[in-house]
């Protein structure tokens, strides 16, 4: 008994107070700025391992972008990581950074549901389907819900069955053998419901994209509610996203 | 006796292709299995086949712990034929000969659980789908059939689980993967970039970044001759062991999640964290995707790195240790793990595990003590070995691993305190060359080989995830347990999906 009180004494406080406002420690890969800068443009896009720039002008798009860091190291005067780890939105398009654009990422609010904030304001219960996920979402996703980022403390809970679940949350970039059970879950799923993409795999299939052993039907078939850059992605890239898609509007 | 003919080579030497012998099939068998049998310092790293011509190249490698060399030899055979397995005469071949039938159709005619592995997307018969798997079923009124996933009920990834049980009691465990299935091996070939290739190997498998990542630069450094500073070895010793460390660390929380010790579970789960963080300091990235790259280092370490690093220690191992000494002393929590989830000395023997599955048995399985790569021969590392099989075992092994990466990290920090290379260097990959590269991971050994054409390019490339050997251990492990100690035993080995579907 005494034992387990001294124990907890020495953990300290662990929780963070302000998931919206705290600092990640170190250097961190998050929203980038791109500067107008003259270099070698086509050098540039060549190097990305999964195309993600596009050149004249230069744009980067934080859905297929592995977050490698390469390009920001071979053309630092161009492309910088900020330390700004809210990327999620709702808007596919907004995920592609333009030249000079400096601004918050932040979801439409024309595209949220209005049925979001009404039903899941309060509790969100998600179902996990990792569909080629390289367990580094999924790890990560696990850490949302650990003693310092607590994301339960929000109404925001993983559940066992999509029978009682509010929507899915996907990681990978959905194999063909996974094509089926994912189609089922989510049909499991009672509606009115919502999908999450996290991560870069999940988004635009990441290094995998071209690969022949993945099915992304199911993408062109819904709607998706979230997308949730990284790879892996950031816990607090995730809750401050399914925070933003929650809130009152 | 059969004539020994196999080329031996060391890990991580580039090898021209033409010494390898090519043996008839009758020949290769009986010598790959005769390497094998009765001696435990010997086990099947890699084998596996490749188009050559109109024909199917196999290549068995075998490794020898006490003379730290690999055993290489290979074999031509007709696609779409049938053979006599290996298997038969030694189980250490199950899963690699039943790659080869998936992938080339070649029949084993006296293999005892040829199995389609993971339904790969160019396999050789297409017709074979995932959900048609045929489960090994009892015919029996009193048992019952209790089948999970493949999506299960955390937050993990894909595998389908068919137990066969009497009541509460598990007679029979059959694990079906391959959902995960990505064609990584494919896309290594397909995509010729060197950054491409890192960011693949960085994806297999996303709790193993340092470990899959290492065996990748290494390997191809080699294979382009190219000689890294003692700095690139050390920063890899670095990420490696803080890669064990953090997830032993999580394993020890999933553990006592599983029964049911909450303090356990928040106090090693938040211990985790400062360990990624720093990864994240020192990368940029928790799970230090992005940090390791053939030749070069993108990110500095730093002298403040590693009086940051050293800072941490002092805060974690207090804290762990206490939590550690409470867990340890648990009489509800020991009850759970000992004598739970067996793996007996020669039933891990036969199956031929890795790693921690190996080491938890008394088998002394660890690529950093028999085939040391990145400078760890510089390091006195000793084994941490374990007798029982059971799920205490492989608790015990996370707890005395934590520390020993502790103080084998302190012990490199002695000699280095920053670590700079951050300029690409140029590298070509020597043609006509086969190379082979073994990293122990915290899972146990990784190996990824290549082969390459005459132009140097990749002709193969071939990635084993230490959790090739180790699913089938622990469907050895729950036989006879209750089924409600299916999830501990899980845990306790937590093997990889997707670094087994590939
Ligand atoms: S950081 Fe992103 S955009 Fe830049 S090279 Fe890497 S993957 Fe491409």
């Amino acid at each position: 008994m005494f034992d387990n009180l001294r124990i907890l004494w020495h953990q300290g406080k662990q929780y963070i107070p302000n998931v919206t406002t705290v600092k990640v420690p170190g250097i961190f890969r998050g929203r980038p700025v791109i500067s107008k800068a003259s270099v070698d443009e086509s050098l540039l896009a060549d190097l990305c391992p999964t195309k993600a720039i596009t050149v004249n002008p230069v744009s980067l798009d934080l859905g297929k972008c592995t977050f490698c860091g390469e390009c920001s190291i071979q053309f630092p005067d161009k492309i910088s990581f900020t330390m700004e780890y809210k990327l999620s939105t709702n808007d596919r398009a907004r995920l592609i950074i333009n030249e000079e654009d400096d601004s918050p990422i932040v979801l439409n609010p024309m595209l949220v549901r209005a049925e979001i904030h009404r039903l899941f304001g309060r509790s969100l219960k998600l179902r996990q389907v990792s569909a080629g996920g390289d367990n580094s979402c999924e790890w990560e996703l696990n850490a949302s819900n650990n003693v310092q980022f607590d994301i339960s403390r929000f109404g925001i809970d993983f559940v066992a069955s999509p029978r009682h679940a509010d929507g899915i949350i996907i990681t990978g970039p959905i194999t063909a053998n996974m094509a089926e059970p994912l189609e089922r879950c989510y049909n499991a799923v009672p509606d009115p419901k919502i999908i999450i993409l996290a991560g870069t795999d999940a988004i635009s299939g990441g290094i995998f994209a071209d690969s022949p052993a993945l099915n992304r039907e199911f993408l062109s078939k819904h709607t998706i509610d979230l997308y949730v850059p990284g790879n892996p992605i950031h816990p607090l890239t995730f809750i401050n996203g399914v925070l933003e898609l929650l809130k009152k509007r | 006796m059969t004539t020994v003919n196999y080329k031996s080579v060391t890990n991580n030497q580039a090898t021209a292709l033409k010494d390898i012998p090519v043996l008839e099939y009758s020949k290769f068998a009986d010598m790959n299995v005769e390497l094998i049998n009765g001696n435990p310092a010997r086990h099947c790293v890699n084998y596996f086949g490749y188009h050559l011509s109109d024909k199917i190249s196999l290549i068995c490698c075998i490794a020898d712990d006490d003379l730290h060399q690999i055993f290489v030899s290979s074999a031509l055979v007709e696609e779409n034929t049938e053979l006599e397995s290996l298997t038969f005469r030694n189980h250490n071949f199950e899963k690699f000969e039943r790659e080869i039938h998936e992938n080339f159709g070649i029949r084993y005619s006296d293999h005892p659980w040829l199995k389609p592995v993971r339904y790969a997307h160019n396999r050789f018969d297409k017709k074979q789908r995932i959900e048609g798997y045929p489960f090994y079923e009892a015919d029996s009124e009193e048992l019952h059939e209790v089948g999970v996933g493949p999506i299960h009920a955390g937050v993990i990834e894909p595998g389908h689980f068919r137990f066969i049980c009497n009541g509460e009691q598990i007679l029979h465990l059959e694990i079906q993967l391959g959902y995960q299935h990505r064609g990584i091996e494919q896309l290594f070939l397909q995509k010729t970039q060197l950054l491409e290739r890192s960011t693949l190997a960085e994806n297999i498998a996303g709790d193993t970044v340092v470990g899959h990542t290492t065996a990748f630069v290494n390997l191809w450094e080699s294979l382009c001759g190219h000689t890294p500073d003692d700095g690139l070895h050390y920063s890899r010793i670095l990420a490696l062991e803080l890669e064990r460390i953090a997830i032993h660390t999580g394993d020890l929380a999933a553990v006592c999640a599983d029964i049911a010790y909450q303090l356990g579970n928040s106090v090693y789960g938040r211990l985790r964290t400062p360990i990624v963080n720093f990864m994240q300091e020192w990368g940029g990235n928790r799970l230090s995707k992005g940090l390791i790259r053939a030749g070069k280092l993108n990110f500095p370490f730093t002298a403040g790195h590693s009086k940051r690093l050293l800072e941490i220690f002092d805060s974690f191992e207090p804290d762990f240790i206490e939590i550690t000494q409470k867990l340890f002393n648990l009489p509800s929590a020991l009850s759970r793990m000992e004598k739970t989830g067996v793996v007996t000395y020669d039933e891990v023997l036969e199956i031929g595990t890795v790693g921690m599955a190996a080491r938890m048995s008394g088998l002394s399985r660890d690529i950093r003590l028999s085939h040391p790569h990145n400078l760890y021969n510089s390091i006195k590392h000793k084994p941490v070995i374990k007798r029982h099989g059971d799920v205490y075992s492989r608790v015990q092994i996370r707890r005395e691993e934590v520390r020993q990466s502790i103080s084998h990290i302190k012990g490199v920090l002695q000699n280095v305190q920053e670590i700079r290379q951050p300029l690409n260097v140029e590298m070509n990959p020597q043609s006509r060359k086969f190379i082979l590269s073994l990293v122990e991971g915290w899972r146990g050994e990784i190996c990824h080989c290549a082969i390459t054409n005459e132009e140097g390019n990749l002709l193969v490339y071939k990635i084993k995830d230490p959790s090739h050997h180790n699913w089938m251990a622990l469907a050895q492990s729950v036989r006879n347990n209750d089924i409600s100690d299916f999830p501990i035993c899980n845990k306790s080995f937590n093997l990889s999906y997707c670094g087994h579907d590939l």
